[in-house]
């Protein structure tokens, strides 16, 4: 639950990791589970969160190289939840459609990061534009009070 | 941080302690590969207990790692995927289906102890 009382919303608890590194998907995804516990998700979901955030920040850097992943406390009316916002200025992604499809990888993986990650979370949107970079932004709610 | 392997018999222990990036999966094959050539093991239990989360990375590389020392003579067991890890891996689909498994160490030997 809130510490202290304080509003989930606003600047001052908003996580930033710069990824850059095989470490900092570890550092990000222990980021990830701390905020979603101050904002109350227990057991599964925060291993939930801490998948997703796995999957979009080691494409970071395999796609990418760098970028960064924010994790901030969230709410809306009377629900909290937990935003996860995973950016880089890498090569974009020419084809969503198909990145989104299960089992579709221009690497080695398992072409299961970007579908596994909307699966894990409650909302998930994705940005990309060719030579600019990608921006994937999920959410998840905890389920009421 | 290196996973610690324990030779025990005919077998190796993998323990993992600690979240792992993506480089100590990689050590951890290189080492197991190694071992089982090594010390002619004819099983591996690797005990995931200690992992905060398995993700695809994770789940392939543990799936390769029971294949590359099955041809080497070695049968892999997993132990230890904790409920919440478990649940996560299906929302994310991942398939391990062809990785035994077994829900701790005890089990795990039984389990060797049967097929070796
Ligand atoms: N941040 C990114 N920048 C560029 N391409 C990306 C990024 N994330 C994902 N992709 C592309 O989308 C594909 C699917 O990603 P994903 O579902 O995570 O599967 P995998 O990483 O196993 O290939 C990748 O193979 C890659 O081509
Ligand atoms: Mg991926």
């Amino acid at each position: 639950m809130l510490v202290d009382g304080s509003p989930p919303s606003g600047e001052s608890s908003e996580e930033i990791v710069g990824i850059a590194s095989d470490a900092d998907v570890v550092t990000a995804r222990h980021t990830g589970r701390r905020v979603a516990e101050s904002v109350g998700f227990t057991g599964s979901d925060l291993t939930m969160i801490s998948t997703a955030i796995s999957e979009l920040a080691r494409n970071i850097i395999r796609y990418a190289v760098t970028g960064e992943v924010v994790v901030s406390p969230i709410s809306e009316g009377s629900r909290v939840g937990v935003m996860v916002v995973a950016r880089d200025n890498g090569p974009g992604i020419p084809d969503l459609d198909l990145a989104m499809r299960d089992g579709f990888t221009t690497g080695t993986g398992m072409g299961l990061g970007l579908p596994g990650a909307r699966r894990l979370m409650d909302e998930f949107a994705i940005a990309s534009q060719v030579g600019e970079g990608t921006t994937v932004v999920v959410k998840k709610w905890t389920r009421g009070l | 941080m290196a996973v610690p392997i324990l030779k025990q018999g005919k077998y190796l222990i993998a323990s993992i302690q600690s979240a792992l990036t993506d480089s100590d999966m990689v050590s951890l094959r290189e080492d197991l590969m190694e071992q089982v050539g090594r010390y002619r093991s004819r099983g591996i239990i690797i005990d995931v207990t200690a992992l905060d989360v398995m993700d695809s990375f994770a789940s392939r590389s543990l799936r390769n790692i029971a294949y590359m020392t099955k041809l080497r003579g070695a049968e892999t067991v997993l132990v230890g995927i904790q409920a919440e890890v478990a649940y996560a891996m299906v929302q994310l689909g991942t398939n391990l289906e062809e990785v035994n498994t077994a829900l701790d160490l005890e089990e795990g030997l039984a389990f060797l102890d049967q097929l070796t």
